[in-house]
Order: C-alpha cells, then sequence, then structure tokens
C-alpha cells in the first residue's frame, strides 16, 4: 500500500513489519522521530517494549539486554550518538549478537551539523576497537530505506553480525510516498539467554555463561579468525551493488545513499549521450569490490562523488589496489550534491 | 546457613576461581548462591557482570551469565528484564563500575525504579588495573594514583541513591566479614526486585589484600576503617512528600 511518509515513520513501520518488539535510544536529531514513532506505537501495543535512556551508550546495552531474552530490538541514532553506540556495537560484535541500528548521518566533525553529511561511511561500518564485523546498508531513497531496515534485521538474525542502516536527515526528515508491504521473508529471533525455566539445575552444560574478554593472545587471534572467516563466508550472500547506465559507457560514477539518488537522475537525463553510468555500494560494508571491478570493463576514468572528504574514496582505493584507473573525486563534507553539479563534472 | 557447604547453584567445574587470595568476591558469591538457592530461582536468574574484578566471575555460577563493556552491566540486565519481566535480574560492578563509569547508567536505573538488583563490590580501590584510587579510597589511602594519599572526596552511594528519590527501593551496605548479615540484606534485594517489582541495592565493603598490600590482620584492620567511612545498614528512601502539579493534568 502506498502512503506518504517521513523517512523516521518509514523505519518504524519496517522495524514493526520485521517483528521488532523492542526499541531503547536516546534523543538526537535527526532520528530522533524514530523514537517518538515507536513511542507512540508502544501506547497502543503492549507488546511493545521501548525505554528512553539516558545516554546512547545505555541505548545501545539496553537493547543488548532486550534481544539477549530473545526479542527483536533497535536502536537509532547519528553524530556524535553514534560514535558513544561504537561502545556497545564492538561489544556486539564479539558477542554475535544480532542487533539492528539505524544511523542518520549529520555533518561532522563533533557536535557538526544536525541534518546532512556522509561523514559516518568509515565510523559505521568500522568504528571502535574492532574490525569491521558488520553489515551496513546504505539505501539510497525513502523506498529503500523501507526495504532495507527490513532486510537488516534478517541479516542480523542469519548470521548474527550487527547489522547497521546507514542514512542521513535529508532522507529521515522528508516526507514522500513509499510501499509499505509485509515483508515475505521474517527471520525469527531466539533468546541467547535465559533459555528456559526447566533446566536440570546439576548439569552445568544448562547454563549459559558469555565473557567478552580474551585471557591469551593466541584466544584474541582464534577469536578474530573465527570473526573474519564468518564474516567472508557472509560476504557473498550479503554484499549488494547496483549498476546503472543507459547504454555503452566509458565514465563510471561511484556514489552511495542519497548522492547516488542524484547520480541516477543525472544518468537518466544525459547519461546515454553522455557515456556515463553508475556503480552505487549498497552494502558498504562488506564492500561490492568484485562488482566494482566487473563494472571497470571499458571504463577510461572513474568519479567517486560523495558529502565527505575521504570516506568512499577511501573504499573504492582499496578495493581497486593494484589497477591503474585515474580517479576524479567530488568530496562535499555537508552538503548534498545535485544532478547538474554531477553533469559539470563528467564534461 | 551453614558454612560448610557449597551452595547447590555453585560451578565446580570453575573453581579454584580466578580471585586473588584474601579477595571478598568469593564470599559474597557464597552468600548470593545460597540466596539463588533458597529462593528456587537458579533456572529464572541472569546476572550481568562488569570489567574489572567482576569479570572474573564470568562462569562462578550455574546460572546464565553475561559479561559486559566497563560500567555496562546495568543497561544490559535493565534490558534483559524488559524481555523477561519476570527474570531476576542482577548486576554485578566494582566501586568503578557502580560510582565511576557506570555512574549515569546507576543513577537513572534507580531514578527509573528499574527492577534489578544491583550489587557493588566496594574496595576502596580499583583491583584489576594495579590498585588506583577509587571514588570510594579513603582519605589519605595510598593508591598507585594517589602516592600522596587520596583525598577526602569519596562517593557514599547508598545514601545518594535512596535520598535521591521518595519513592521506596531496598538499598542497604554490609561487608564480607558478617556473612549472615550480608546473606540476609541480598535476600532482602532479591526479594524486593521479585515482590515489589522495583529497584534494590546492596554495597559490599569487600577484601583487597593485594592492592591494599595488608596482611591478613591488616586487612582486617583496612575493613573495619572502611566501616568506619561507610556505615553498613539499610538506607531508607526521603520521606518527602511529592508535589503534583494539576496543571500537568
Amino acid at each position: 500500500m502506498r502512503e506518504l511518509l517521513t523517512g523516521n515513520d518509514v523505519v518504524v513501520r519496517a522495524a514493526l513489519n520485521a517483528g521488532a518488539l523492542g526499541y531503547a535510544g536516546y534523543p538526537i536529531t535527526p532520528t530522533t522521530e524514530i523514537m517518538t514513532a515507536w513511542n507512540s506505537a508502544s501506547i497502543k501495543d503492549k507488546n511493545l517494549r521501548f525505554l528512553q535512556t539516558e545516554d546512547e551508550m545505555s541505548a545501545g546495552f539496553v537493547t543488548i539486554g532486550m534481544i539477549m531474552g530473545g526479542l527483536k530490538a533497535f536502536t537509532a541514532t547519528g553524530g556524535p550518538g553514534n560514535v558513544l553506540m561504537q561502545d556497545p556495537l564492538n561489544m556486539v560484535e564479539n558477542m554475535r549478537i544480532p542487533f539492528v541500528a539505524v544511523i542518520g548521518q549529520r555533518g561532522g566533525p563533533s557536535t557538526g551539523s544536525v541534518i546532512y553529511s556522509q561523514q559516518e561511511v568509515i565510523l559505521t561500518g568500522w568504528g571502535g576497537n574492532s574490525e569491521g564485523y558488520r553489515v551496513v546498508y546504505s539505501p539510497m531513497n525513502i523506498q529503500e530505506l523501507y526495504d532495507y531496515t527490513i532486510k537488516a534485521f534478517n541479516t542480523a538474525w542469519t548470521y548474527r553480525f550487527p547489522t547497521l542502516v546507514l542514512t542521513d536527515g535529508y532522507v529521515v526528515k522528508t516526507r514522500q510516498e513509499v510501499n509499505i508491504y509485509k515483508p515475505k521473508k521474517i527471520v525469527k529471533s531466539y533468546p541467547l539467554l535465559l533459555k528456559s525455566e526447566k533446566r536440570n539445575p546439576k548439569k552445568e552444560s544448562n547454563y549459559v555463561n558469555l565473557s567478552n574478554t580474551f585471557v591469551t593472545e593466541e584466544e584474541a587471534f582464534e577469536a578474530n579468525k573465527v570473526l573474519m572467516d564468518d564474516l567472508m563466508k557472509m560476504k557473498p550472500k550479503v554484499v549488494e551493488s547496483e549498476l546503472y547506465k543507459k547504454g555503452s559507457i566509458n565514465t563510471l560514477v561511484i556514489a552511495h545513499g542519497l548522492v547516488a539518488g542524484a547520480v541516477k537522475e543525472a544518468i537518466n537525463t544525459d547519461g546515454k549521450k553522455m557515456k556515463f553510468g553508475m556503480l552505487r555500494p549498497i552494502t558498504l560494508n562488506p564492500f561490492p569490490d568484485i562488482a566494482l571491478k566487473k563494472a571497470l570493463k571499458g571504463i577510461k576514468k572513474i568519479i567517486i562523488v560523495e558529502s565527505a572528504h575521504n570516506q568512499l574514496l577511501k573504499l573504492v582505493k582499496e578495493a581497486l589496489y593494484g589497477l591503474n584507473i585515474p580517479i576524479k573525486h567530488y568530496g562535499r563534507p555537508g552538503l548534498g550534491v545535485t544532478p547538474e553539479e554531477i553533469l559539470k563534472l563528467i564534461k | 546457613m551453614t558454612n560448610l557447604k557449597i551452595p547447590k547453584c555453585w560451578k565446580v567445574s570453575s573453581k579454584p576461581h580466578n580471585f586473588c587470595a584474601g579477595c571478598g568476591y568469593p564470599l559474597m558469591y557464597k552468600a548470593l548462591g545460597y540466596n539463588i538457592d533458597e529462593l528456587k530461582i537458579q533456572n529464572n536468574t541472569f546476572v550481568g557482570l562488569d570489567i574489572g574484578c567482576a569479570l572474573l566471575s564470568w562462569d562462578f555460577l550455574n546460572v546464565d551469565t553475561m559479561q559486559t563493556h566497563h560500567g555496562r552491566t546495568i543497561p544490559v540486565v535493565v534490558g534483559l528484564k524488559k524481555t523477561k519481566p519476570k527474570a531476576v535480574g542482577i548486576a554485578i560492578v566494582g566501586d568503578g563500575g557502580g560510582y565511576a563509569i557506570g555512574a549515569q547508567h546507576l543513577i537513572n536505573a534507580r531514578m527509573r525504579n528499574e527492577p534489578i538488583t544491583v550489587i557493588v563490590i566496594n574496595n576502596a580501590v580499583y583491583g584489576m588495573t594495579g590498585g588506583q584510587e577509587a571514588p570510594t579510597s579513603l582519605p589519605g589511602q595510598k593508591t598507585s594514583t594517589t602516592v600522596a594519599g587520596a583525598d577526602s572526596h569519596l562517593i557514599q552511594g547508598p545514601r545518594m541513591l535512596s535520598e535521591m528519590l521518595d519513592e521506596e527501593v531496598y538499598i542497604a551496605r554490609t561487608s564480607v566479614d558478617n556473612p549472615v548479615q550480608m546473606k540476609n540484606y541480598i535476600r532482602k534485594a532479591l526479594e524486593w526486585q521479585i515482590n515489589n517489582n522495583g529497584f534494590s541495592l546492596v554495597e559490599v565493603l569487600s577484601f583487597c589484600p593485594t592492592n591494599w598490600h595488608t596482611d591478613a590482620k591488616e586487612t582486617r584492620e583496612f575493613l573495619n576503617r572502611m566501616k568506619k567511612q561507610y556505615p553498613v545498614g539499610e538506607f531508607k528512601a526521603a520521606k518527602r512528600k511529592p508535589k503534583e502539579d494539576a496543571s500537568l493534568e
């Protein structure tokens, strides 16, 4: 059913339709309305759990507690809140907790601006004292925000890696038409602790004792090896990208999120005539390096466009290491990018 | 209670435990273990453990446990109670986890009257990192970050938490050298959670001979010094009548 909704409302509708029953958060622009909409929903539906916590660390750790009991739960934040959220995120990476968060990027550094930027890519994908054992989706518009928020719960509960939906204030604050549907696939949740009240108290293996501390360096090495191996095994199943072009191309634009939407518009206008197309990573982590290399056939020039100085650029350079292909970069931290600007770049 | 028997919920395979010789933690665990046995809540109890020496007991008892990040134990237990309101949630934290790095969570959990039980081990020092100053270090106490002696600023957790609101809670302070009282207070705290669906806390004054650099006799003396600064007993909530603002209705 098509409805006129803000991105923040869309997140709540997606979470509810994906079977989420819990939300803990701390208000921060631009994602505050996810929290207020969930609070309103929880008044009507007594099965829904809600807590406004004292800060984002608490929001993340309360969400973890809800999940441990078997509930699909999530949180949302952005900017400085995303910085604090790295504390719980590192724990869920280590302990393989199916944690979901929606990140509404705002301009950095510091308190920064409150609505838009793409400067939280590296933080969201690789933040903390970890090595990016997580999945990050970057939806291009409000419809994809709905699609990928649902998918985030399925990914998290299938692979037990934290899954984040990285968006921004322009997407979540704008009201647009979106198709709200019942998802075909919903992965069920299950308790990770307190699995049964009927346990033989004499059998030690009936009790779950979870630690996130490694006693030796070798233990840390082994645990990281398992995490990385599992991440690599998961990668082909979750990695996503879109190649968008009209006819044959010699210039490839690489962009993600809202900026990719602007590039798409530019391609629709003059892509065929000016022979350029776009490869957009939908998962920023894991990064679609194979799809990107494939898309380079016949390409003379790459243009990376992002609302940041060096976030997507970093990821693309790493993916293309060893290939000798010129890269042009258009970085606009804090600012949106219009289709007209894209067309100017191609000329 | 008899000291000759170990609690039924003792996890035998994890013994000998990882705490230093003379540590007070195992004594607290004994008191907690007996209460879990007697209240018959072994299959319905969740223990969250902080970083610091608390982490050494991540598999001390045969109950479901989860070690968390430093200071973040209380939010995890709060979250689990949201999903499992009938479970008994216990957060075990040190004086750092409770009154320093996790203080905001403790204060807010008390303010919201979260139905969890917090056990704060107060040994006046940071044990795991090798004896730095705690928010509870005694005036003049020499630690590795107060080599000239700690200042006189210290936190009175139970008093602060009990007086901050009118709402009744169960808050008490006990010490590991009084196992009967310790067991009794922990029992009352757990029952408070079970029966009143509200917040409860027991601060346990505990030994740390390793970082106090004390022998057996001096250890007892140090604990007695702590008791002078931190009186044991049960704390009452402030008895102010809450003011209602009819204009907000």
